[in-house]
């Protein structure tokens, strides 16, 4: 009897479900497959060609706002994630002291504010100190991605460190080591995949970010997805498709080996 | 006795102080670069707007006011501002029907991951983390390309005859409704999954031996045990929805605004940066009066079962 009845059974959930898969992935597919189109349209097919990556490749607006927005990931994630793991290891592994609370809300809340609220305080901030500084360079975006990196690079190693017990730094600490030669032989290859998870995470939200870096842009300062909202205005040509493509394949290469990494922490 | 305790609490409170200090350049950024500007959002929504964008240094509370009403340009008097109450209904509306139809579409899909045999689960999991790591941006023009005039959808339907003209959906509400459940449901299938594969099944067993039919133990048994799944994914649809900029820019156009639209348009066009960050401020405290509320439902439950 209880081999016939299956008790997680529920009636139509398996098709909704097969709908979903399907509807997140039919969009996205037909976006890359527009981008190999021969002709002129996005929904007209003509034949595969490479034209449009061709084209992608040569319009020096595209070369700069890519260049552009890996300058500002780079920059950003990598200090975020020096920060973050600061931060995640003055607030892990402790017993409650004063201002543990506090520091937890704070470093969550770009997490907790929309995002447009956060771009328009932005706009208001950083115009005042460019009119006081007369500096208009990529520093704004810089600094205004580095905040909102903090919080998804701390997740994953502060996860990480809440499964470290103390054990192995207070061996290295009763074999004489100093703090900093413990945290670098011991804590630090222990921790490494939480760190390179964060940066990873930090890296992706940063080159993904449309809304706050429209507000906070200069003249002249488009990354990769504010050019792309700019084109949206005009006629579309399956050039952005190949621009998306291109965006897309990054992104899902960096998640993958994310996915992996956290993975492998579960199964330890 | 003495000493060797003050000692303990001299080193403790050397930690405490390490601990501050490491912490800090995270802090400092934050409040720098995220936290700190919010507070003279709130002054500039004092002020009164100047001639060219920003604002003239002068006490006004017109901005707060022009939230919710208008002045006549002809004889003074205030009215509800019609423009602006619509778009507040328009994302209020649009956010919580996002909610329920990604709980929708969501619930039984995060249900199919969990009850997959362990090693099938990550590949499920891991299409979905796809779609919700890649690009906003990429997403809604993708939806785009399915719902415009000479989209997907269309072209099929005139193929197989069954419509002559193509359906107009794109700048409209229906496709900000497709368009927003389509990018945030994998937000909502995440925390819905996590809650889902802590289910211990031999008390949906007991629900079937009390002859419980499927859609009761579905009701009284699967749903109140990933609540917290629920609440949580709601939260997280719900208020990105409210805030949403890119996905009704790009599909709903100049007439079907939201919320995140208006407030662009007032440091746009509009000129008026002081109308601009009240919007912002009510914008964020209705979201905050979500997440309070999202708080207490936490702590309620913490303290029935404690």
């Amino acid at each position: 009897m209880a081999s016939r009845f299956d008790i997680r059974r529920q009636t139509g959930f398996t098709t909704i479900a097969m709908i979903c898969f399907f509807a997140l992935y039919l969009p996205i597919v037909t976006l890359v497959a527009y981008a190999f189109n021969a002709g002129n349209s996005i929904a007209i097919w003509e034949g595969v060609s490479l034209r449009w990556f061709y084209q992608a490749w040569n319009n020096s607006q595209v070369v700069d706002a890519s260049i552009r927005s890996l300058q500002i990931a780079s920059v950003a994630a990598t200090i975020a994630t020096i920060v973050a793991t600061m931060a995640a290891l003055a607030t892990t592994r402790t017993k409650p002291y004063p201002g543990l609370g506090f520091k937890y809300a704070f470093i969550n809340q770009p997490l907790m504010v929309p995002e447009i609220v956060t771009a328009v305080a932005l706009l208001i901030f950083f115009s005042r100190i460019k009119i006081w500084t007369d500096y208009s360079g990529l520093g704004y975006l810089m600094a205004a991605h580095t905040a909102f990196c903090i919080p998804f690079a701390y997740l994953p190693i502060r996860a990480r460190l809440e499964n470290m017990d103390l054990s192995l730094e207070i061996a290295a600490a009763d074999l004489y080591a100093t703090p900093w030669k413990a945290f670098r032989r011991v804590t630090f290859p222990l921790l490494w995949p939480g760190i390179l998870a964060g940066l990873m995470l930090a890296f992706v939200i940063s080159l993904d970010d449309v809304v706050i870096t429209e507000f906070v842009k200069s003249g002249g300062q488009d990354t990769l997805p504010t050019y792309m909202l700019g084109q949206f205005r005009r006629v579309i040509t399956p050039e952005i498709n190949a621009i998306s493509t291109v965006f897309l394949l990054i992104s899902i290469l960096i998640v993958t080996v994310f996915f992996f990494i956290s993975r492998k922490k579960d199964q330890e | 006795m003495a000493s060797a305790e003050e000692v303990a609490k001299d080193a403790e409170r050397r930690e405490i102080r390490d601990r501050w200090l490491l912490s800090a350049p995270a802090l400092i950024i934050i409040f720098l670069a995220a936290t700190g500007p919010l507070l003279i959002v709130v002054i500039y929504s004092f002020l009164t707007p100047g001639p060219y964008g920003d604002v003239v240094w002068k006490f006004s509370t017109d901005g707060w006011l022009s939230v919710l009403m208008q002045r006549d340009i002809f004889d003074d008097t205030l009215a509800f501002a019609d423009a602006h109450l619509s778009i507040f209904w328009r994302s209020a509306k649009l956010s919580f029907l996002t909610t329920i139809f990604t709980l929708l579409f969501g619930f039984p899909t995060a249900y199919f991951i969990a009850t997959r045999p362990a090693r099938q689960r990550n590949i499920w999991l891991f299409l979905i983390t796809i779609p919700f790591w890649t690009n906003l941006l990429i997403r809604t023009f993708a939806i785009q390309e399915v719902i415009r005039n000479e989209g997907i959808v269309n072209t099929v339907l005139i193929k197989l005859g069954i419509i002559s003209q193509p359906i107009q959906m794109m700048f409209t509400d229906f496709a900000l409704m497709v368009g927003m459940t389509y990018v945030y449901l994998p937000l909502m299938v995440l925390p819905l999954y996590a809650s889902m594969e802590k289910i211990d099944f031999r008390l949906v067993e007991a629900g079937y031996d009390l002859y419980a039919n499927r859609f009761q133990v579905l009701r009284r048994v699967i749903i109140p045990l990933v609540k917290p799944g629920i609440v949580a994914g709601s939260i997280l649809v719900f208020i990105p929805a409210l805030g949403a900029y890119v996905t009704p820019r790009v599909l709903g156009g100049s007439k079907n605004m939201m919320l995140g639209n208006l407030i662009e348009l007032q440091f746009g066009q509009g000129r008026n940066w002081p109308l601009g960050s009240a919007l912002s401020l009510s914008l964020m405290a209705i979201v905050m009066v979500a997440l309070l509320l999202y708080v207490r439902s936490v702590g309620r439950r913490g303290g029935a079962h404690g």
